[in-house]
């Protein structure tokens, strides 16, 4: 053990220095506590009368009822599965071309700036909100989900495959380029080999990510578990509601799990 | 070996997508660019005069977020402390405990959350506060207790060797060395909450997207592109405000 130990402790620095601001922020923040918590109206009234509903709930998620639903319940299932994979699948597919064109060190400049922008869009812009407008053009059901996941992984799988492309180890790329490879044989000898695990983890993750967003988008329209809920949730059926959050819960947790272990056994 | 693997990953794909689709009406699919146009040219451009009645529920967002991880942060630090494996009372029942709640409030969206509870509590944005705080437990408490379990050992150790008490070594050696992870996960879940609290308004939680939906109701393209456009700026303001911060704190 080199490294040698302070002998002394002392406070942390402070993140403000000026006594003066610090004071000024405390009360600023005091202050806004104040005004926000005030906006807060509760119609008590109406809070008692849901209590009873929420008892309902409780009971019907320590009671789910998978039978008397269980066509739409089913139905929704196998539609946010099957928009799920699709949708990661081809999400990745396309944005595999779109994060190495993201990335500084192998693309020229308008080529970054035109696929930086697309990641940008598909960031920025809320699942929920493509959604909308994806139910307005094409209708509803399942293909709007299907095009809403697609449309987001590739922002998300983008920057994160640019990112690494980026940190990637440059000796390996000059070994290549010395040999006078074509920059498609550059791609796929020195970049390739060491993203490719990391390309993986990601996608995976991304499956993952895009059935717990399966589970919602549903509620504007585009197909899939979260019709079901919805469905179920404005006819006050609670024991169904509550089998479908079990259900979700239960992939969710199966998805984390099985991931995980999937991503340590790559490594 | 690898190629039987390909292969049903590809029959898997060809399957889903059929399955996927056959409900679809191919017919608005292929009208979607006319669709879109026509959509486009309604929505421009924004109606600014709508304006003024959208700072109330902008308001309105940004409370939901800040108050949301407040309470979040409120209830997940102490979860976080018995899930971590280091710090837990108890390895055999609180531990999977508190991992269970943390796995559990991080796989039901928001936009559940919410659903269930404007038909509880009634719409308003205290439906909304929670929605987002119960979403967050699952968010910070994971991180945090990660957080937790990759403390330096040596400084607990030398705190333990003073005879310092539970709290003390708490307070001492595991505290000092998370608070600045702590930081960074609070304002990092808090630039999340501000995009996902901007949609609760859907479900009635209150907030800006309880604009959005009745301008969808009514077709009110104009006013969508312009609550879009202010749910764009918050975002991006929001996103400024926390790297900054987290710049300041790393």
């Amino acid at each position: 053990m080199s490294s040698a130990y302070p002998t002394t402790w002392r406070k942390p620095p402070q993140m403000v220095q000026s006594r003066g601001w610090r004071i000024a922020l405390a009360v600023g923040a005091i202050v806004y506590l104040v005004l926000a918590i005030g906006t807060i109206e509760v119609n008590w009234a109406r809070v008692i009368a849901g209590m009873e509903r929420a008892q309902r709930f409780v009971a019907g998620f320590l009671q789910p009822d998978f039978t008397t639903r269980w066509r739409d319940i089913s139905n929704g299932l196998m539609e946010s599965l099957t928009m799920t994979f699709t949708s990661t699948v081809v999400g990745v597919l396309i944005s595999v071309p779109i994060g190495v064109g993201a990335a500084r060190n192998v693309a020229p400049a308008w080529v970054y700036y035109v696929c930086r922008s697309i990641i940008a869009v598909s960031r920025a812009l809320q699942e929920i909100i493509v959604a909308i407008f994806f139910v307005a053009l094409f209708g509803f059901g399942a293909f709007a989900g299907f095009l809403t996941l697609t449309f987001a992984t590739i922002g998300f799988i983008g920057k994160l495959l640019a990112e690494d492309i980026e940190d990637i180890d440059e000796a390996q790329s000059e070994a290549i380029r010395a040999t006078g490879a074509s920059w498609l044989q550059l791609i796929n000898y020195a970049i390739q080999p060491q993203v490719m695990p990391r390309l993986l983890g990601l996608s995976l993750y991304r499956l993952d990510i895009n059935f717990r967003e399966s589970a919602v988008i549903g509620i504007v329209g585009a197909g899939g578990i979260g019709a079901a809920l919805n469905t179920s949730l404005s006819r006050y059926e609670y024991d169904s509601a509550g089998a479908i959050l079990l259900i979700i819960i239960a992939i969710v947790m199966m998805a984390e799990y099985s991931s995980g272990y999937l991503r340590k056994w790559m490594k | 070996m690898l190629w039987a693997g390909w292969l049903a990953c590809v029959a898997l794909f060809v399957w889903c997508w059929e399955r996927m689709t056959e409900r679809t009406i191919w017919a608005f699919v292929w009208d979607a660019p006319n669709a879109a146009a026509d959509i486009g040219s309604r929505a421009f451009p924004p109606r600014w005069s709508y304006m003024e009645r959208l700072w109330a529920p902008l308001w309105d967002t940004i409370n939901i977020a800040t108050l949301g991880t407040l309470l979040g942060i409120a209830m997940a630090v102490p979860l976080a402390f018995l899930a971590a494996s280091n710090t837990t009372p108890s390895r055999l029942i609180l531990r999977p405990v508190a991992l269970f709640v943390i796995v559990a409030t991080r796989s039901i969206n928001s936009l559940i959350w919410a659903l269930l509870l404007v038909s509880i509590l009634g719409p308003g944005i205290l439906a909304g506060i929670l929605a987002i705080a119960l979403r967050s437990i699952g968010f910070i408490g994971k991180l945090l207790y990660e957080a937790i379990e990759e403390t330096d050992i040596r400084q607990v150790e030398a705190i333990t060797a003073t005879g310092a008490s539970q709290g003390q070594i708490l307070t001492y050696g595991i505290v000092p060395q998370v608070l600045p992870s702590f930081y960074g996960i609070s304002v990092f879940r808090w630039d999340i909450n501000i995009r996902e609290s901007a949609i609760l308004g859907l479900v009635g939680a209150g907030g800006i997207g309880a604009q959005l939906n009745s301008s969808l109701n009514m077709l009110a393209w104009p006013q969508v592109m312009l609550i879009i456009l202010v749910i764009l700026g918050t975002v991006v303001v929001s996103e400024w405000v926390s790297a900054k911060v987290r710049h300041a704190i790393i």
